[in-house]
């Protein structure tokens, strides 16, 4: 669905590969990027490419190079940023995501209970009836966006419980996550310039320097991300380092929010692009758990991580130099056929269905990662009891961007039992 | 061959039989044991296949760096933490008590 060549773009297997822009963030919004990174896995799987929007980089296509560089947090450094492109130095925010060891282990230490399975336990209950009250209000016989009404609503309100974010303006949540992750660099163009998104980012850091000022020291019993934060001897007084507060705000906001909206969107469209799998689900939820996985798989959300070359070194028989980006294609590895047999099946309880690359690998490795499989599985729990069918009316909007893997609008009507 | 006890949070115990060269999580996958993961498949990279070693008869391999830097961010680490797939099971370790942790992440 959705696939159609743009005459704008190169042939990925015709044209010489130093011609192509592995980074062309059309190719994911018109869904053919397939076979260029399948020619990449082929032939030239550590590949430098020397001009770029964002630079030159090397693209790293393969599952197990990838699990290599991930390991190798000496050489393949996350400092200064997991971004394709590099923020000037003065506007460098500090998040955990984008540091080494030993500062990442402490600053992530600090809010990772709040993603703890113990603590989702408390928050499912919650969660399962907001989900069933978005489903409940879904209009029966007439089309309707899944992204705005479904992902994106739910995400929003999860966000929110996280941050204990005030209700009434919950939607600024989702707003932000676009605009942080939005540059015109990473969008052939569409996305904000730099003085725009950096006046979201300063409306980011006042809304939240109040909330961080009306908590500090109130003593009210809540896990929400800002008092974790407080109550960490590492972490308390992060609010007086703006950089490093406002950095971290914007990784849990996007980690906590466009990743989860675009798999809950793709789910639908797959069960639609592979029926007999919908039946399958249908006809037995205990598949719902392992289903989730697949999704996330199939999603990948996030393309692509970078890393940073910390000294001259060799890898898999390529020189790289000190203060090269290297780009982590998760797409890619995803759809790995050494490691993935039949990666381009959606087959929801495939072996090793948890074995993809979706979340990273080694110490970055998403730490939402068992929130996200939670609402994913609780979205469809609560789905497959109401709807017989949700059908994809029109061809989704898929999201021009080279990072965030996603749709901007997916036209669905549902038929209820 | 060995015998691993696993012992669930809740206290479920399963006492398999188990194959030397594997590793306790394959052993554990082997025999459907709940409370282990293994998301990245054994590779020492995703943290969740933790356990704690209640009890071997010889002495385990040591804690490497990338096993260390894993456990290093399990927020119910102990003294006695490893992650389950960097263990194989051999004729020098012997029989082994497990117990397995309330959550994976």
């Amino acid at each position: 669905m959705n696939k159609r060549a743009d005459p704008m773009l190169a042939d990925p297997l015709k044209t010489p590969l130093q011609d192509l822009d592995v980074s062309d963030p059309r190719r994911f919004e018109q869904d053919c990027w397939q076979p260029l990174f399948k020619r990449l896995r082929e032939e030239s799987p550590v590949h430098f490419q020397a001009e770029s929007p964002a630079g030159p980089f090397w693209s790293i296509s393969r599952f197990d190079d990838i699990v290599e560089v991930e390991k190798n947090t000496e050489i393949f450094s996350s400092e200064p940023t997991i971004a394709i492109i590099d923020p000037p130095p003065e506007r460098r925010s500090r998040m955990f995501i984008a540091m080494d060891q030993p500062e990442h282990d402490i600053q992530r230490r600090a809010v990772q209970p709040v993603v703890a399975p113990k603590n989702l336990q408390e928050f499912e209950a919650l969660i399962r009836q907001r989900t069933a009250e978005a489903l409940d209000a879904l209009p029966e016989g007439e089309t309707f966006d899944w992204v705005e009404l479904v992902s994106r609503n739910l995400t929003t309100q999860m966000l929110a419980t996280l941050f204990d974010f005030p209700w009434d303006i919950r939607h600024k949540l989702s707003d932000w996550s676009d605009a942080v992750t939005s540059d015109e660099r990473m969008t052939a163009g569409q996305g904000l310039k730099q003085e725009d998104r950096l006046e979201i980012v300063m409306e980011i850091l006042e809304v939240f320097t109040r909330l961080w000022h009306e908590r500090v020291g109130d003593d009210v019993e809540s896990f929400d991300l800002i008092r974790l934060l407080q109550r960490d001897e590492n972490t308390a007084n992060m609010v007086d380092d703006p950089m490093n507060y406002i950095g971290n705000l914007m990784l849990l906001i996007v980690g906590g929010n466009d990743t989860t909206r675009n798999s809950m969107s793709g789910g639908v469209l797959f069960l639609n692009e592979f029926p007999e799998e919908f039946a399958r689900v249908k006809a037995d939820r205990s598949l719902i758990p392992s289903m989730v996985s697949e999704i996330i798989r199939f999603q990948t959300p996030l393309s692509h991580m970078r890393r940073t070359v910390t000294r001259d070194t060799e890898f898999r028989g390529q020189h790289m130099k000190a203060g090269d980006k290297v780009i982590l294609w998760y797409c890619s590895a995803n759809r790995d056929e050494s490691v993935i047999p039949e990666p381009e099946t959606f087959h929801i309880d495939r072996s090793g269905v948890r074995n993809h690359a979706a979340f990273g690998f080694g110490i970055h490795r998403c730490m939402g990662n068992r929130l996200a499989e939670m609402q994913l599985r609780v979205v469809w729990e609560e789905a497959l009891k109401r709807f017989c069918d949700i059908r994809i009316v029109e061809p989704p909007t898929r999201l021009c961007h080279n990072f965030v893997r996603g749709f901007s609008r997916m036209p669905v009507q549902v038929t209820r039992y | 061959m060995s015998v691993i006890k696993f012992i669930e949070f809740d206290g479920t115990e399963h006492e398999v039989d188990a194959d030397v060269g594997m590793s306790i999580m394959e052993v554990a996958m082997k025999y459907d044991v709940p409370g282990i993961d293994a998301d990245c498949g054994g590779g020492a990279v995703c943290g969740t296949c933790h356990c704690f070693i209640e009890e071997s008869a010889g002495p385990l391999p040591g804690v490497d760096p990338q096993e260390e830097s894993m456990l290093g961010l399990r927020p119910d680490r102990e003294g006695n933490s490893r992650l389950s797939c960097q263990i194989q099971v051999s004729d020098s370790i012997g029989d082994m008590t497990i117990k397995l942790p309330e959550f994976q992440m």
